[in-house]
């Protein structure tokens, strides 16, 4: 019943990756969403929202399908590369990264939209360009939602399974994570692994979870942004 | 206005001195959402240094005006200037950025940052200064308005008069060429406001600027005006002394507008709901004028105004018959005097009416001053108003 060490190390890899990624994809994104006023700005979050409700061997089957040796982007990797996106650590980040998207922006997007307009009108009268309103007034009292996306990309990630199996397959130390460790263990019977491999996938993620919600808690984010 | 090419546009650019005595000037259109309805804010007014009261119900357009000033809301058309800078022109696409305004502005919310200290949010706006300049000036506005032993205190732990002072202190630290102040000592008791009042006004003394100060509070607009502007429905409908604005019936000026030559205090006598109408009793000379009118909200003994336009009623010289009219009154000329293409018939019927003819309806009735007429008014012609 031993855990499969190299799989966990492989796994948290992928969700640092990811959820660095995620940050720096999202950050744009979230305050797109939070301050235009373009009218079909809806679509862009329903689009950003999707990988929530689609099923992940949909969203895995297009990624695999971008990725693969027929589409541009694939031929394009090819070239610069000499090998093919699918089935490789760097196509599960991307398939990842599209599936832990909406985790990263709409707790971002939400904190930024609900900071008062005020203080960000305010601080433009008082000379502040838009990035040091942002610096100064907006991420700081948004750090509950930005704590939470960092959080929530990660988590979800980790335990994410469908588009791991789909677009990474199950390659020991390349593309097998925690949770298809987990499903190849209990399709061998090996029920003792699988149960102390899942129990670790369940504290951990427990854990984060914990840390978000403790951040949330209002007395704690005060005293750490003052 | 110059071009904005010629103007000096850097509030950082150059000593920190802005300009003394510089003039606002505001000609601007702008739709906005009033409440539950849209509106367009049409208005051209210049404010002088010293204190103007921007006066009105809410919804009236203050707080889309001073935005407009600000930067933070913008003019579908018009112009906007300070002095010799131009803060915003429609017809060259001219729209300086907010932060490159220097307008103190200080929210109704006041808008601190709960994040930050009472210094850190005071020195917030000194960003452009080296750290020892900045404590200076910032510990300079502290004294000034009193607040030097809050420095270290977060904003969320002091008073609602000391946050006052904080936001006040926060938008005059940058020496801003104009300050607007949107109902900002609302919440406030008298005791501490009159002495918020006196500190600002010795700030203004040595800083020469225009103050628009917005408020609904009748007391106010006597306190602090030298001038006030007050707005209806996005449109400025009186300014001059506070004196002379404030002893203006409202009501009377929004009927006007609304075209009403003939403007009667009422009290309804009695409702008729079958019919859909009422009647009305007016106080006159020698008794009582009735009128039948629309039903609206409000029993018997409600007071009302009623409006009626000059050019809506009609006028015979023998008793009429067989008239849908409900309104057929009795009186004589007072006066009769000719307005460009109309004829204006001044008819003392109880009450004053003034009625709108054309030139031929005069000539060919032989109307004088002292001849005998007859009214008639139609019911849905009397539009019924509410007394404030």
């Amino acid at each position: 019943m031993a855990i499969d060490w190299q799989t966990l190390w492989l796994t948290l890899e992928l969700a640092l990756v990811v959820s660095v990624l995620l940050q720096i994809i999202g950050l744009p994104i979230s305050y797109w969403i939070a301050f235009s006023r373009w009218r079909w700005k809806f679509l862009v979050e329903a689009l950003v929202g999707m990988p929530i409700v689609l099923p992940p061997t949909v969203l895995g089957f297009y990624v695999l399908v971008a990725l693969g040796p027929r589409s541009p982007l694939g031929r394009w990797w090819i070239l610069l590369t000499g090998h093919t996106l699918a089935f490789t650590f760097s196509g599960l980040v991307i398939g990842s990264v599209l599936y832990s998207l909406p985790f990263a922006v709409q707790p971002v997007a939400a904190s930024f939209a609900a900071v008062d307009r005020k203080l960000i009108a305010a601080s433009a009268t008082l000379g502040a360009s838009p990035a040091r309103t942002f610096f100064r007034v907006i991420a700081p009292l948004s750090l509950p939602g930005l704590i939470a996306g960092v959080a929530l990309s990660f988590a979800h990630t980790m335990g994410e399974f469908g588009v791991v199996l789909m677009v990474g397959g199950n390659i020991p130390g390349v593309t097998r994570t925690v949770s298809i460790d987990i499903y190849d263990r209990v399709q061998a019977s090996d029920y003792a692994g699988a149960n102390a491999t899942a129990l670790l996938l369940l504290v951990l993620c427990f854990m984060l979870l914990a840390v978000v919600y403790g951040f949330n808690r209002k007395g704690w984010v005060l005293h750490l942004i003052e | 206005m110059s071009g904005a090419a010629a103007v000096p546009n850097n509030r950082r650019s150059g000593s920190d001195a802005g300009q003394r005595n510089a003039r606002l000037r505001c000609s601007f259109r702008k739709h906005y959402e009033g409440g539950t309805q849209p509106f367009v804010l049409g208005l051209a007014f210049e404010a002088a240094p010293g204190f103007t009261i921007l006066f009105g119900a809410s919804g009236s357009g203050k707080t889309t005006l001073l935005d407009c000033i600000a930067g933070l809301s913008t003019p579908d058309s018009g112009q906007i200037s300070l002095g010799q800078r131009t803060l915003f022109d429609s017809s060259n696409g001219h729209n300086l950025a907010a932060a490159k305004r220097n307008v103190g502005y200080v929210f109704q919310s006041l808008a601190l940052f709960p994040h930050m200290t009472v210094e850190q949010n005071v020195n917030y706006g000194l960003s452009h200064l080296t750290k020892a300049e900045r404590a200076q000036r910032g510990a300079a506005v502290l004294d000034a308005f009193h607040i030097a032993h809050l420095a270290k205190r977060n904003v969320r732990e002091i008073s609602g008069g000391e946050s006052q002072r904080v936001a006040l202190a926060r938008a005059l630290v940058l020496d801003p060429e104009i300050l607007l102040l949107d109902e900002p000592l609302a919440a406030l008791d008298a005791a501490i406001k009159l002495r918020i009042i006196d500190d600002l006004r010795e700030w203004h003394q040595s800083h020469r600027v225009p103050i628009l100060y917005v408020t609904h509070s009748r007391e106010e607009v006597f306190a602090l005006g030298e001038r006030a502007i007050i707005l209806d429905a996005g449109r400025i409908v009186a300014q001059g002394t506070p004196h002379e604005v404030m002893m203006a019936p409202l009501q009377a000026t929004v009927a006007q507008l609304a075209g009403f030559e003939n403007v009667l205090d009422a009290v309804v006598e009695r409702v008729r709901p079958e019919c859909g109408t009422m009647t009305c009793r007016i106080a006159g000379d020698g008794g009582p004028l009735v009128l039948e009118t629309p039903l609206v909200r409000g029993g018997v003994g409600t007071a009302l105004r009623v409006g009626i336009r000059a050019g809506d009623i009609l006028l015979a010289t023998c008793a009429p018959v067989g008239l849908s009219a409900r309104n057929v009154i009795p009186g004589r000329i007072l006066s009769i005097e000719r307005r460009d293409v109309i004829v204006a018939a001044r008819v003392k019927c109880r009450v004053e009416m003034e009625v709108h003819l054309t030139l031929a309806a005069r000539d060919s009735l032989h109307l004088a001053p002292g001849i005998e007429v007859w009214l008639v008014i139609k019911t849905h012609s009397c539009h019924l108003m509410q007394v404030s």
